[in-house]
This record gives structure tokens, C-alpha cells and sequence, in this order.
């Protein structure tokens, strides 16, 4: 049985069209091999991978094929057999939207040849993190961060929450991992549970994904572990949020500019405990996740478990091609996605969600009014923000209001846009604005220590000038006075003395 | 009538005597302003404006009435911040003063360098490391794109690359 059911207890929020029904129709689609992989370098948060392969080489399923950055950073591996082809910058989808990276093209040749199976699972936690690094295991919930180092906490964990609230309208590749392979992803969460060592585990689920539940009731019924708890969240957006399912859970608001993890949460997705199970039972590395291919736009909407790196285009032509009137492509969900460029863009670990919008799905008319201060903004922040007095620091480029205001703490969830009688985009000023903010802060923390050091500078050859004036004051007077000089030259000779007496004698 | 005049006459005197001498004992506030006109340069330190330094640059623009518009590196904003400050009308940015920006870092080529230590006495920011004989280096975190180390290269080693992150 459900553990926990939790009604209303979040702030702000919006209740909007889950649009999700199309997508779950069919079992999730597995086992496909696209005939070119684009595998980029950086598909998540912090330092991009090192390539440790060349042009030309052969490479098997499981292979690493580049190695972590310096932290916070994850490896990246083959997905299938085949031989790289090129090493190139190409866009892709990093954690925070489309960006040129450098990838490793793989030509695959259907064999789909395996590394041999890794050593066994160590004992040790600091061998198990290692491992978990060198897997190339990321939060696969979008934001990409690296597990390994979201799992080693700087206090003890109190609960692991493990998301499958999967909040945002198109999404719904956790659902579907939850229905089909609900044992998995409770050992998963187990296994997470022990290696935090936490005391409590909440798999979290909204209200509107009944068999989902049905499916993870049943299975930790099988594993019956006390630890593990259940709990069902109201359907709103963005209930999923991890500040927001964390207050939802336990009351608890995470402080601004701070993790979770700093007063004792972890959450990570239930695709995440879906990947560490497989690394741990199979020694298999990040190599896939599930995507779900919607929208309009596509002719048979469906979940897909894709290999990393497979090119949207090809996804697409599996899920049964384009339907007429695609008007935009959008990875990630409706609220929170960002619009691609083309569909050579591949999935990486953060691509959640691929749709294909219509006429009908997305806002064509770009029309603005102005702001009437109403205030329905502030109501659905679930950050608790002023986003209209955001929106006149923003278009002010007022960095110390924007600080005042707490623009750091926007998690961009889009409610605002969305409640806005106006129609003002106000999401993308947010993310402008924190971009702006963040190079003025890099600008004025350079001027700082640049002055300083051109301070310390002058300070330093000033001392040099002072120091040459009274050597050579002192040198001009020896020269000039015959007492002084006498008295020189005497001191050179006792000095001359004492080494000898030093050199000859050498206790 | 006569009454008026007096009063009047002695209320300008008495008031104008205590002008003059709040003008004597309360300092004038001249650094406060320069500072406030330095905070509104870039602060990068890289003379091109002809003074050494944004502080001279910045005094010569309170006390010597130097133009507003020789910081290269602050560009128009500088400038519009500069005349709203100053109470000055804006004008085009002075290009003959060089093309010093922040979006540029300086980078030594290894293979010409001859280590002569030249620009690294240059850099007013001390971003250059290197010894004599030596290959020298340029820390790119600290670099701000001055260009002041470009002229006393002797074997012309140096270029502005653009700067990451």
C-alpha cells in the first residue's frame, strides 16, 4: 500500500494538460541500433569528457571512449560496436540547452559486440563511487548532474527521495521504465539507499500514474524492506522539481543558492536507479536511457529506450516519421524544453523527451503586452519569487535588484509564462538575465584582482627603486669619502678573513 | 526701513562667514568622487587611456577635465556612465586610444619566444610568468586583455586570442 498520500502542500504551481496519454499507449520500444552514433563529450553538468580514442579505431558495446574531466564531470562510452569516423564539434543538448560540443562520431556494424564483463562490484563505497564515475552514470531526470558526486554528501543522508513524479506535461519515459521494469528500479532505489547508507527511502509518484504505482507497490511488497517507503504526490506542476518534491516530502525548504543535499536529501530519478541497478548487476556503463518521442507531430508517439548518441532524425523515422505541420522540435518537456535546430542533434543523457509540436501545441503569436502588475505571477512561483519585479530588474539590467529579488533561486519552470495575462515571455528574461548577471560578476571580480595586483605592482616597484637609491647613495659616498671607503675596504678584508678561517677550519 | 537694511545686511554677512569657513574645514570630497568615477571604469588597469591606471585616469578626469571618451576597453557604456556621472555630454569613443577589450587574453607563441623578459615587465596586472632565457606564459584568469605586452615583444610572439569561459 501507498505509505504517504500528500494533498496540496506546495507553493505555487499550475495544473496544465498532461498530454502524456498518446505516449503510454504502447510498451516502451527497445533493442534498436541506428546506423550512426554522435556521442558528445559534454551531456552533462560541469567539465566536458577527454576523448581517448581516434579516428579510425574500432570500439565494442561498453567501451570507454572518454574519460571524466576533472569533477564535477562523467565518462562517456560506446553504445554499440563500430569504428569512430570523426571527432568534431557538432550542437548538442547539454544540461543547459543547445550548445556546440566536441563528439565522437561511430559508424555501428550491427553487431552490437560486447566488452568483457568488469571486475565484480567492489565492497568498498570510495571503489563503488569510483565505479559510479567511470560508468558515466548522470541524473536522468534533465539535469544531467553526475552521481557519484551528488552521492557523496557533505552531511549524512536522512532520506533518499527517489523522483518518479515526472511532473511536466509530454514526459513520460519514467512512467513507462516504472510500469514495465518496477523490480529494477526498486533494487535500484535499494541500492542507492545503501550506498548513502540513508535510513529511509521515498519512491514519490503523482496521483495521475495509477499503474506506475500499482506496478512499484507490488514490487517493494516483493522485497519488503522497512526502509522503503511509498508516496504519492498531487498532480501539479512542477511537483517533480527536486526543491520542490523535497518541501512537498518534508516540509523542509532547501535554502537559496544551497543543494539538498546539504541538510540531508538526495533525490535522484527513478532512470537513475533504473541505471545504477544495471551497472551493479550487469556491469553495464550508461549506454542508453529512455526518451519518449511525442507530439503531434509524430506518427506513432511512443517511448524508446535509445542508445545514447542515436541522431533524433532517427528516432523519429523508428517512431513511424513526421506527421504534416511540424512547426517545432523540442527536447525536453513543454515546459522546460528547448527548441532544437534541426534533428541531427542526438540524444545524450539528458533528452528526456523529444516533441514534434504542431500548430496547435505551441504559441505562434510572439505579441507582448505590458506588465498590469497583477501579481498572478507571484501566486504560481513555486520558488516563492517576485517574477514581475524580476522582470523590470532584468530589462533594466539592474544586477544588484536582480540579486535583491533572488533571481539565482528561478528554476525556470515556466509557470509564470504561463499564467501571465499578458503573454510575456518572462522564463527566457530570467535565463538572459542569469547569464548577463554571471559575466558582470566575472567582470567585476576581475577588475578587483586586477587592480589589486596592479596595486601590489606599483607597491613592489616602488620598494625596487627605493632600494637602488639607497644602494647607490651608499656607494657614491664611499667613493667620495676617504674615511668611508677606508672603513670598506677594511670590512672587505675582515670578511675576506673570516671565510678563509671558516673554509680552513671547518667545525 | 533702516531696521530691514541692517537686519538684512548682518543675516548675509553672519551666513556668508559661515559658508566660507564650512567650505575651510569640511574637506571637499575630491576622492570621493574620483573613486566613484574609478568605480564606473573597468578597473583593468590598462592605460590606454594614457594615465597609469584607472585611478589617474580617473582623477585626471575630476581635477584636469580630461575627455571621457579614452577608456577603449569600457566602450559606450563606459562612456554614457561617465557623462551621467560628470554631468559631460557623450562622445564617440576615442579609437586612435587602441582596441583593448575584455573579451580577448593575450597568448604567447612557445616556439618564438626567447624568453627576453620584456612583457612580463610590461603587464601591469603581473599575468605573465616566465624567466629570463625562458619560456614565458600568460595566466589567461588573470590577463584583461590590455595589449601593453604586445609592443615590447621583440619578436612579435604574442597575439589576443579570445577568452574562455
Amino acid at each position: 500500500m501507498v505509505d504517504y498520500v500528500f494533498e496540496r502542500h506546495l507553493s505555487g504551481g499550475i495544473h496544465i494538460p498532461a498530454n502524456k496519454d498518446t505516449s503510454t499507449a504502447q510498451p516502451i520500444r527497445r533493442g534498436f541500433i541506428p546506423a550512426k552514433l554522435v556521442l558528445p563529450l559534454r551531456q552533462h553538468r560541469g567539465s566536458p569528457a577527454e576523448a581517448i580514442v581516434q579516428v579510425g579505431d574500432r570500439v565494442l558495446r561498453g567501451e570507454l571512449i572518454a574519460r571524466a574531466g576533472p569533477p564535477p564531470s562523467a565518462a562517456v562510452h560506446a553504445s554499440t560496436s563500430g569504428w569512430v569516423r570523426a571527432i568534431e564539434d557538432r550542437l548538442v543538448l547539454a544540461g543547459d540547452g543547445v550548445q556546440p560540443s566536441q563528439c565522437i562520431v561511430i559508424e555501428t556494424d550491427g553487431r552490437d559486440e560486447r566488452e568483457p564483463p568488469p571486475a565484480p562490484w567492489p565492497a568498498e563505497r570510495a571503489a563503488q563511487l569510483e565505479r559510479i564515475r567511470s560508468a558515466g552514470l548522470v541524473g536522468l531526470g534533465g539535469a544531467v548532474f553526475p552521481t557519484a558526486e551528488k552521492l557523496a554528501t557533505p552531511v549524512p543522508c536522512k532520506t533518499l527521495i527517489v523522483n518518479g513524479a515526472e511532473c511536466e506535461p509530454y514526459i513520460s519515459c519514467d512512467d513507462m521504465l516504472m510500469r514495465e521494469r518496477a523490480a529494477d528500479v526498486v533494487a535500484g532505489a535499494l541500492l542507492l539507499t545503501d550506498l548513502l547508507a540513508a535510513p529511509l527511502c521515498i519512491i514519490a509518484i503523482e496521483r495521475d500514474k495509477q499503474r506506475a504505482e500499482e506496478a512499484i507497490e507490488e514490487a517493494a511488497k516483493a522485497v519488503n524492506d522497512p526502509r522503503l517507503k511509498l508516496a504519492e504526490v498531487p498532480t501539479i506542476y512542477p511537483a517533480g522539481g527536486e526543491r520542490q518534491l523535497v518541501e512537498l516530502l518534508t516540509g523542509d525548504e532547501v535554502p537559496g543558492g544551497h543543494y539538498p543535499s546539504e541538510i540531508g536529501y538526495v533525490c535522484q530519478n527513478v532512470g537513475t536507479a533504473f541505471a545504477l541497478l544495471k551497472l551493479v548487476r550487469d556491469g553495464e556503463p550508461l549506454l542508453s536511457r529512455i526518451v519518449t518521442v511525442t507530439g503531434a507531430g509524430i506518427r506513432e508517439p511512443q517511448n524508446v529506450e535509445a542508445l545514447l548518441g542515436t541522431p533524433i532524425a532517427e528516432l523519429v523515422e523508428l517512431c513511424g516519421g513526421y506527421n504534416e505541420g511540424v512547426l517545432r522540435l523540442i527536447a525536453g518537456g513543454s515546459m522546460m524544453g528547448c527548441a532544437l535546430p534541426d534533428d541531427e542533434v542526438p540524444i545524450g543523457k539528458a533528452s528526456n523527451c523529444i516533441i514534434a509540436a504542431t500548430e496547435a501545441e505551441v504559441r505562434i503569436d510572439p505579441t507582448e503586452w505590458p506588465c498590469i502588475r497583477c501579481g498572478d505571477c507571484a501566486v504560481v512561483c513555486p520558488p516563492r519569487l517576485l517574477p514581475q519585479e524580476l522582470l523590470v530588474a532584468a530589462h533594466t539590467a539592474d544586477f544588484q535588484a536582480l540579486n535583491l529579488f533572488g533571481l539565482q533561486d528561478c528554476i525556470e519552470c515556466g509557470c509564470c509564462d504561463v499564467a501571465c495575462p499578458s503573454h510575456i515571455s518572462l522564463t527566457e528574461r530570467f535565463r538572459q538575465a542569469k547569464r548577463s548577471l554571471a559575466m558582470h560578476d566575472r567582470q567585476l571580480k576581475l577588475a578587483d584582482e586586477s587592480e589589486q595586483r596592479f596595486e601590489r605592482r606599483e607597491r613592489r616597484i616602488e620598494e625596487q627603486r627605493g632600494r637602488s637609491a639607497s644602494l647607490i647613495d651608499r656607494l657614491k659616498g664611499e667613493a667620495t669619502d676617504p674615511d668611508a671607503r677606508e672603513a670598506a675596504i677594511r670590512a672587505a678584508v675582515e670578511r675576506a678573513t673570516q671565510r678563509r678561517d671558516r673554509s680552513a677550519d671547518p667545525e | 526701513m533702516l531696521s530691514a537694511v541692517v537686519i538684512l545686511a548682518g543675516l548675509a554677512l553672519a551666513l556668508t562667514t559661515l559658508l566660507i569657513a564650512a567650505a575651510r574645514l569640511v574637506p571637499s570630497g575630491d576622492d570621493g568622487a574620483v573613486e566613484a568615477v574609478e568605480r564606473v571604469l573597468p578597473r583593468i588597469q590598462c592605460a590606454q587611456c594614457g594615465y597609469p591606471g584607472c585611478r589617474a585616469y580617473a582623477a585626471a578626469l575630476v581635477h584636469d577635465g580630461a575627455e571621457i571618451n579614452r577608456c577603449p576597453p569600457g566602450g559606450a557604456h563606459t562612456i554614457a556612465k561617465l557623462a551621467e556621472l560628470l554631468g559631460r555630454d557623450e562622445l564617440a569613443l576615442d579609437a586612435s586610444r587602441g582596441s583593448a577589450s575584455l573579451q580577448r587574453v593575450a597568448r604567447i607563441d612557445e616556439a618564438e619566444c626567447i624568453g627576453c623578459n620584456l612583457c612580463a615587465r610590461a603587464c601591469p596586472v603581473d599575468a605573465i610568468v616566465g624567466i629570463p632565457q625562458a619560456m614565458h606564459a600568460v595566466i589567461a584568469s588573470h590577463c584583461t586583455g590590455c595589449e601593453l605586452c604586445l609592443a615590447p615583444c621583440p619578436v612579435d610572439c604574442i597575439r589576443m586570442v579570445a577568452r574562455r569561459g
